[in-house]
């Protein structure tokens, strides 16, 4: 991979679009023809939709804690109209379908897989945009997506659940602002400011299981990242560059104590009520269980 | 990391490392047999044992055992289909020392008796390592067609094997030696930027000094 800055990234994006720079990229690093690679992400795409599709209301986790939310939802009114609703919607189906043990894309984990869908496909729906264009958003995403991997973390382990939710949560954000046909430097803009939103946010799974609160928080990634794209895409500015803000994520996440990285040992799960669940479940010990 | 590490891949959940790692360290064992074994001893280490039933881990090495890759819909069902396919499961909780937190150790024998035993771990994000094999320390992902060969532990044993991989104008990306005594076995693991064809394989595995040459390729299905 030749892109370890955003800055470069956007370097790239000055000779063509940004996610053909990622596209080209892939290529030579893989050493694949586009055709090749193009196909691979259509898969992906083709897989996301799925994983909302698939969705079974009545299907639960092993544990029970997961399940049937998404359809409550679905069904309900959002105070920010359908469509927000079905963002809201779709991200506790997609991360309760991950939970019970259905088909999703890691994007950039299983614990953060609904974060994507659920900002790309209400907007799909309701403005019918193309396929083909949300096969390029999932270029742009990837192209952040690497940068934050390889800069900070996008496991939960290491950086908290920033680097899990909120790092697909800044990766969605950068692809809503190509979505919506918007610059390089408001996608960075945009990717800059979600991931400054949930800085420090901890990875404290109940009973060491992608569940709770990992569902809801795929919801909270993707309004993050609905409202990062729409103040990129009006121009609002992050006051400190993409770079500088992903290097911040990850002093973060060196600095976070490691009952709050994914052990199951601190926050939520350190509560009496997490407690008595994890007890409940037996055999099940809060460990560390990477999403 | 290449973007697909980033995005992707399609699993079933819910954990990359727990169950579509799990999966992968299965496929990858049962490739190591050759075929289906018919009795399985499967050994969970650390945050495997610990959290594994709820991540589903011990379906999922299940599932690929039985074939199946970290995105098969099937996989939720694999313990009910190893019974049905006559595969004898055992599952335990054991510690192993200086091992990785996701760590399994598989026992496995084949429909003709033979044994084999893989020691991997999940690294994260889906992405494996074996450790051993047969107790035999090794190191490979499984991510690049790999040579697994048992050989004997003597001098220009290597420079025969990479002869061979030379003739038939193979490149090979990263080799590991490893034995347990001077003089004794060794394993030599070689992992080849592309796919190797049937008959440096067969070259190999006709060596003088050369006990045994397993082939993976996670790509061949």
């Amino acid at each position: 991979m030749s892109f370890v800055s955003v800055s470069a990234l956007l370097a790239a994006a000055e000779r063509e679009p940004l996610w053909q720079a990622v596209l080209d990229d892939d290529c030579r690093d893989r050493g694949v023809e586009r055709s090749e690679s193009l196909e691979r992400m259509e898969a992906l795409w083709r897989a996301m939709v799925r994983s909302a599709k698939e969705y079974d209301a009545a299907r639960r986790s092993a544990s029970g804690l997961s399940g049937g939310q998404g359809a409550k939802m679905a069904a309900a009114q959002s105070i920010g109209g359908p469509f927000l609703r079905d963002v809201i919607a779709t991200a506790l189906m997609v991360g309760e379908q991950n939970a019970c043990m259905g088909r999703i894309v890691a994007a950039p984990t299983a614990g953060a897989s609904g974060v994507m869908p659920a900002v790309l496909l209400p907007l799909r729906e309701r403005d019918g945009l193309a396929d083909e264009t949300m096969v390029q958003c999932l270029y742009v995403a990837a192209g952040f997506g690497q940068i934050i991997a390889a800069r900070a973390s996008i496991s939960g382990a290491e950086g908290g659940c920033q680097a899990e939710i909120g790092a697909a949560s800044a990766m969605a954000a950068a692809a809503l602002v190509h979505a919506r046909g918007g610059t390089p430097q408001a996608m960075a803009a945009a990717c800059a400011m979600a991931l400054q939103n949930v800085m420090g946010l901890v990875c404290d799974p109940v009973a060491g299981l992608v569940e709770e609160p990992c569902v809801k928080r795929n919801v909270m990634g993707a309004v993050n990242a609905l409202a990062c794209a729409d103040m990129a895409l009006a121009g609002v500015a992050s006051a400190i560059g993409c770079d500088e803000v992903i290097d911040a994520a990850a002093a973060v996440g060196r600095l976070m104590p490691a009952s709050l990285r994914e052990t199951g040992e601190g926050g939520l799960a350190a509560t009496a009520t997490a407690r008595r669940i994890a007890e409940s479940l037996g055999g099940e010990r809060p460990g560390p269980a990477e999403g | 990391m290449n973007i697909f590490d980033i995005m992707g891949p399609v699993m079933v959940g819910p954990s990359s490392s727990h169950t579509a790692g799990a999966a992968r360290i299965g496929l990858t064992a049962r490739r190591l047999l050759g075929s289906q074994p018919v009795k399985a001893d499967i050994l969970l280490h650390g945050s495997f044992a610990a959290t594994g039933a709820g991540h589903g881990t011990d379906r999922a090495i299940v599932a690929g055992l039985l074939g199946m890759r970290p995105d098969d819909a099937a996989l939720p069902r694999a313990l009910r289909i190893a019974e049905q396919e006559g595969m004898a499961v055992t599952i335990r909780a054991g510690q192993m020392r200086d091992a990785h937190p996701n760590t399994a150790l598989l026992t496995l024998t084949d429909g003709g008796g033979r044994t084999l035993s893989v020691s991997a771990s999940s690294l994260g994000g889906g992405r494996i390592r074996v450790n051993a094999i047969d107790g035999m320390e090794a190191s490979f992902s499984g991510e690049y067609p790999t040579l697994i060969i048992r050989n004997e532990d003597r001098p220009g044993i290597l420079s025969e094997i990479t002869r061979v991989l030379y003739e038939h104008n193979a490149n090979i990306a990263t080799v590991q030696l490893y034995r347990d005594r001077r003089g004794g076995l060794a394993v030599t693991v070689i992992e080849c930027d592309a796919p190797l064809p049937e008959r440096p394989r067969a070259e190999l595995a006709a060596l003088d000094g050369v006990v045994r040459c397993t082939y993976l390729d996670m790509g061949e299905d």
